[in-house]
């Protein structure tokens, strides 16, 4: 049982967040370039991964100098979260199973919270009509990003490089929802402290995953 | 090919796989809860790693350097409620005066 949504109520609940999110997708687009990437990668890789923080760890992996395998592997431990998140929704997902991929896609995390209904369902025309506004906005971001970046200097000299972990640490503080978060969240940033000095560029990230390993505690 | 469409490529379908498995696959059907339980702090885990990384990490070794001042302003930044493109022109902007100056 889905509840009755009007119009101005959805616009509402999107307007602030398609803002949010397009001006994130910017930050995405100049901060894929100053990692050395074309202007049409990122707008590539908006479109088929629409996953923000996935999209900022691989880019921000590969301008630290850490390989592919480095970078598509702290991505996807990042997306990982999308295999639950994929089958909460998947009893409010109907008809083929392509169209029922492709709506798969829609949902990114702010999609998925507004789409909640609070008894553990999900409305169907709320998700899909937030998610594809988002992805709209993400990508239109992300474009003007990526083709403005080449007018700016040094990304240096203005001190984009600080804008990766500031990025990350704005992700973070929602995700500490409750203590084993935060017990997951510090351990992580041990296990990566430890393994700086040792390790190549990348490696500390999936080392620190390990860190979800206190979720088997009852 | 280039590493940065390398990356592309393989994230995408990595991710496309990902959110589409519960919608395709499960279709209702739930995952144990230890399981959801460990996924779930992955996010946490894993960002906490990047700002660490991002903030200090050098080629196997620690660079402390005007980026420290860039998450310190966006640490002030996020606790007064800034939206995050504000946070993100405070941590660059505070990094390049400090650059400036120094």
């Amino acid at each position: 049982v889905s509840r009755p949504v009007d119009r101005s109520s959805v616009a509402r609940a999107v307007a602030p967040l398609a803002i949010a999110v397009g001006g994130f997708g910017v930050s995405f687009g100049l901060l894929a370039r100053t990692a050395g990437m074309g202007p049409l990668a990122p707008i590539v890789m908006s479109a088929t991964t629409f996953a923000g923080s996935a999209q900022f760890a691989a880019v921000s992996i590969l301008s630290a100098g850490g390989g592919v395998a480095s970078a598509v592997v702290a991505a996807a431990l990042l997306n990982a979260r999308y295999v639950p998140i994929g089958l909460s929704v998947a009893p409010s997902l109907e008809g083929h199973a392509f169209t029922r991929l492709v709506h798969g896609q829609l949902v990114v995390d702010e999609s998925w919270a507004v789409a909640s209904t609070g008894d553990g369902r999900y409305d169907r025309r709320l998700l899909l009509t937030t998610g594809l506004v988002l992805y709209v906005a993400w990508i239109a971001g992300t474009t003007i990003g990526a083709v403005g970046a080449r007018f700016l200097g040094d990304p240096k000299k203005l001190g984009l490089d600080a804008a990766f972990p500031a990025l990350f640490l704005a992700l973070v503080v929602p995700q500490l929802r409750n203590r084993r978060a935060v017990a997951a969240a510090a351990l992580g940033g041990v296990i990566a402290i430890a393994l700086i000095p040792v390790s190549p560029p990348g490696v500390p990230i999936i080392g620190a995953s390990a860190a979800c390993l206190i979720g088997l505690k009852k | 090919v280039s590493p940065g469409w390398t990356v592309v490529l393989l994230v995408g379908v990595a991710t496309i796989a990902m959110k589409g498995a519960g919608p395709v696959l499960f279709g209702g059907r739930e995952l144990p809860s230890r399981l959801t339980n460990v996924m779930t702090l992955l996010a946490p885990a894993v960002l906490t790693a990047l700002i660490v990384t991002a903030a200090l990490g050098g080629d196997r070794r620690f660079e402390f350097d005007a980026r420290l001042v860039g998450v310190a302003v966006a640490g002030v930044a996020l606790w007064r409620k800034a939206p995050i493109l504000i946070v993100l022109v405070a941590a660059a902007g505070a990094t390049a005066l400090v650059r400036a100056v120094a």
